[in-house]
């Protein structure tokens, strides 16, 4: 009977693992959902972990009223099909105040959005384990994220206080007020994210693969115009083929221009590619070591 | 794969079959394996290069990455206009303006056959911790020695952590052979010492290679550089190694429960990760620590039911019978189940600012258990540079020693060298939840009630029931000399009278039958007080009121027989002489010869006497005679 397990077998059984153990440990735990297609590998895999029991956590979306129409579609769908609450939460303050990466760049519109927001409605529902979907391979000081991030009171990531993570064996242990960012899938690379997708047939947004879509150039990037609330200021959007690797709010996501219509089709490109997948990521432009500073303010 | 000559602009060229038949390249890839390797050696070896390089070989460098290494390397490489691949594996802002690195890096490369996640722990002040976090998960270990350099202290370090943490597997990265010439013959002189101290610590496959990390000699393709070599390629070896989960399916079937999935009434499925071996539906198995059987129902996976499972697979299991089962059990073969039980040797790597408290009450971790455990004083510390043992009272940061611990319950468990999934621990402080140790279990003390043997028909009740008495334990404990042996005479024959039935265990007469083996060093007087405590519980067991004579100069040791024994049984009776008045008498002439310097270790001399602090009944034998301090006990045990 013994046989050898691949290595999408085994970084499945590790996510699961991780899953489960949270599960049983943790008092309240939320599975934030992003939409994109490390969200869906993340909730592909808690339906697998508790299956034939829907996954005993509600989703939830921190929702910056700027992401793809496509994605708010697959949003509902997705949570519907899993059997699963889903949770949106806008940061008021922000919607009272109008912020958007237009007049107020990329920095303020994700720092007031996802970063304040993400805080507001842990504190809200009083969530004590978040599930996420990062990669160690994504950044650099990402390659040192335990898989329990502790946070302490306040949403702080100190990089002191992080616990030791030794065999399978995770203390997820908090006082009131302190917290954990899980991430099931820190070992996976984004060869293995599209790989696992192809093999489960898990359904992503269409974003992903190339269509005919109307873009301008905007800030050195190739930005689909999703909504009326892009200011054209007189340009006209050229139709162009082209695909997202990564999606987020659609002014801030680069597209690339491609005739990858299938999936095999993407990873041929992507193991073809020479560029990295963050550099379609505005917010990584900003400075040198961003991740790390937006970690430590409590961005995911 | 690349050319032969690998030179640093070289790396692997993408498969063929991507461009032409991505469906079948996709198709190929589905069986790639996965290793996780940890590197051991320093920025000064290279090793920070080597990774890079590898990164950089398997094509996991991207132009964006390329141009900005390309530019950091001009401004603050250390290769002068050539591309520094240490800079690759830098992490931190916050290292990187302090110029060091604290912690533990995962990096993640793949061939077409393997995918690989390394481990990497820099950093000299906090090694041992990280070496072992990154160890406890790895298959294999690439030790880096700079052939310039030769086997040195720390090499003996990494090896020692790599054995302890259980990796086999041991490949020996000769690097910066192109600053020696490429030279065999300081080749072959590094590996023969270095075989002859891996040897002496039990790691017997070793592979070693001459490579440049710098120059890629031997790292993706053998090298023209050195002709005299044979051996495999240091990526090549990689991709051959045994993956400890795939050895581990060969070994007993467990299964430790994480999660009871119950989503409605006619479902109870038991979720969790296959430690080890493999099961089929239908197999009998046994639950622990209960130890009733039954046999598998189904086995769910991937959304459905699946005839079979092995080691390392996430899978719920459904059980044959309506059996208790919770979280923190294991559900093990029927013919072959772990053990179980609450006293352990373990050796213990302290990973925590504030020292191991002896006696405090840590949460330990094991497997999916979550139980109180407390710490007894180390036996030794374990000095990592010259394995020397050393006599510790605690183990501070990066420390690592050997110690009995017991837990509040028992557990149930394996030897770390048979299961890192049930050997392996961790200890968690009570109040700031920081992980604050990791631990090996190395063997039981003491098996606890054969919990999944056949239970007896004829008990501990039924034997006591039989002789009319309650069984109990006086301990007596003191100096020598100051009559616990006369005392506990007196007892027996009292108690004897009195149509009792008992037994009296001495000292010196243990010492010359079931002991004679142990000598008076601080391990074998705790190891005598353990044989004693074992078989005074038989004796309990058997109905007997067991009267001992020891010193047992130890209070652990004591503890640990009243832990052994049911509530109410032991009972503690100091024979409380000063240490003049017993040195005075010197009843065997044994004082007078501990003065001399004839005798070492002699309590109340040379090795410490803990006085009980709260001995059930207290014999001050300025005061009491042998007769009166006899009527005492003989009262408070029967009155």
């Amino acid at each position: 009977m013994n046989r050898r397990l691949s290595h999408l077998e085994r970084l499945e059984a590790e996510a699961i693992h991780i899953l489960r153990e949270t599960v049983a440990e943790a008092a309240r735990p939320v599975m934030l959902y992003s939409i994109g297609k490390d969200s869906a590998v993340m909730l592909h895999l808690a339906r697998k972990a508790f299956y034939p029991a829907p996954p005993p956590f509600p989703l939830m979306h921190i929702d910056t009223t700027w992401k793809f129409r496509a994605m708010y579609a697959l949003r509902e769908k997705a949570a519907r099909d899993a059997g699963m609450d889903l949770l949106v939460w806008q940061n008021p303050d922000a919607r009272a105040e109008g912020i958007n990466p237009f007049d107020h760049g990329s920095a303020v519109h994700t720092d007031a959005w996802k970063t304040v927001g993400l805080k507001q409605a842990l504190d809200h529902y009083g969530f004590d384990a978040a599930f996420g979907g990062a990669r160690r391979d994504e950044e650099k000081s990402r390659a040192k994220e335990r898989v329990f991030s502790f946070r302490a009171a306040g949403h702080r990531w100190d990089p002191k206080a992080q616990r030791p993570e030794l065999w399978r064996l995770y203390n997820t242990r908090t006082s009131p007020g302190e917290s954990m960012r899980v991430f099931p899938i820190s070992n996976w690379t984004e060869l293995d994210i599209w790989q696992y997708i192809h093999q489960e047939n898990i359904e992503i947004v269409d974003l992903y693969l190339a269509a005919p879509r109307p873009v301008v150039e905007h800030g050195g990037m190739l930005i689909m115009v999703d909504d009326d609330r892009f200011p054209l200021n007189g340009r006209v959007p050229e139709m162009k083929s082209v695909r997202f690797r990564t999606l987020g709010c659609y002014p801030l996501s680069g597209a690339v221009e491609s005739s990858a219509t299938t999936l095999p089709q993407v990873i041929q490109e992507m193991l073809l590619t020479t560029t990295s997948e963050r550099q379609g990521r505005a917010i990584d432009h900003d400075q040198a070591a961003s991740m790390e500073k937006k970690k430590q303010e409590g961005y995911f | 794969m690349a050319a032969p000559d690998s030179g640093p602009d070289s790396g692997f060229a993408p498969d063929p079959l991507i461009a032409t038949d991505i469906a079948a390249y996709l198709e190929r890839q589905q069986a790639k394996k996965l290793l996780r390797v940890i590197t051991c050696g320093s920025v000064d070896d290279g090793k920070s290069t080597l990774i890079g390089r590898l990164l950089y070989d398997s094509k996991q460098i991207f132009d964006d990455q390329l141009s900005a290494l390309e530019a950091d390397s001009k401004k603050v490489g250390t290769q002068g206009q050539a591309i520094d691949f240490a800079l690759l594996v830098d992490g931190l802002a916050a290292e990187r303006e302090q110029g060091i690195t604290i912690d533990v890096a995962y990096r993640f490369f793949a061939t077409d056959r393997a995918k690989f996640i390394i481990a990497d722990c820099p950093g000299h002040e906090q090694y041992t911790r990280n070496m072992i976090t990154g160890a406890s998960t790895a298959d294999a270990a690439i030790v880096l020695i700079d052939a310039r350099k030769g086997v040195l202290t720390q090499t003996r370090r990494h090896s020692y952590l790599a054995r302890l943490i259980g990796i086999r597997h041991i490949v020996l990265a000769v690097n910066k052979m192109d600053l020696i010439g490429f030279d065999k013959a300081a080749f072959d002189a590094i590996v023969a010492e270095y075989r002859a101290f891996a040897a002496e610590i039990g790691l017997t496959d070793v592979t070693a290679v001459p490579i440049s990390g710098l120059g890629g000699d031997n790292i993706t393709t053998l090298s023209a550089n050195t002709p005299w070599y044979a051996g495999p390629t240091l990526l090549g070896w990689l991709e051959d190694v045994e993956i400890i989960s795939d050895a581990d399916q060969s070994r007993p079937f467990r299964l430790p429960v994480q999660w009871v999935n119950r989503p409605h009434l006619d479902f109870r499925g038991f979720a969790g990760t296959i430690s080890s071996g493999v099961v089929g539906v239908g197999d009998k198995i046994r639950v622990l620590p209960s130890g009733r059987t039954s046999s598998i129902a189904r086995i769910i996976a991937n959304g459905g039911d699946q005839p079979s499972a092995v080691a390392g697979e996430a899978v719920t299991v459904t059980l044959a019978d309506e059996i208790d089962c919770s979280r923190g059990n294991v559900i093990a073969a029927a013919g072959d189940p772990p053990q179980v039980a609450d006293q352990f040797e373990a050796t213990i790597v302290w990973m925590a600012d504030e020292p191991l408290l002896p006696g405090r009450s840590y949460l330990l971790k094991l497997g999916t258990q979550t139980i109180a455990a407390t710490v007894q004083p180390p036996k030794y510390q374990i000095n990592v540079n010259t394995l020397d043992q050393l006599a510790a009272k605690t183990l501070e940061l990066n420390a690592i020693g050997v110690a009995e611990l017991t837990t509040a319950a028992p557990i149930v468990f394996e030897p770390y060298e048979d299961s890192r999934d049930l050997g392996g621990f961790i200890l968690i402080d009570r109040v700031t939840n920081a992980t604050v140790a990791a631990g090996m279990i190395n063997f039981a003390l003491r098996r606890s009630q054969n919990i999944h043997l056949q239970a007896v028909d004829v008990g501990r009740e039924a034997h006591a029931r039989l002789k009319h008495q309650k069984p109990a334990v006086l301990w007596l404990t003191g100096l020598s000399g100051a009559g616990k042996s006369t005392i506990a005479n007196l007892v027996e024959k009292q108690l004897h009278r009195m149509n009792r039935h008992t037994f009296l265990l001495d000292g010196d007469n243990v010492r010359h039958g079931l002991n004679k083996d142990l000598g008076f060093t601080d391990t074998d007087r705790i190891e005598n007080i353990r044989r004693v405590g074992e078989v005074a519980r038989l004796m309990t067991d058997a109905g007997l009121i067991v009267i001992t004579a020891f010193i047992s100069p130890f209070r652990a040791e004591r503890a640990m027989v009243r832990a052994m024994m049911a509530p109410g049984e032991f009972v503690e009776i100091h024979v409380d002489t000063p240490l003049a008045e017993a040195e005075a008498r010197d009843v065997k002439g044994l004082y007078a010869k501990a003065r001399a310097g004839q005798l070492q270790n002699f309590t109340g001399i040379d090795s410490p006497y803990e006085a009980p602090e709260a001995p059930e009944i207290h014999i001050d034998t300025t005061r009491l005679s042998a007769e009166e301090a006899a009527l005492l006990i003989v009262d408070r045990l029967i009155g």
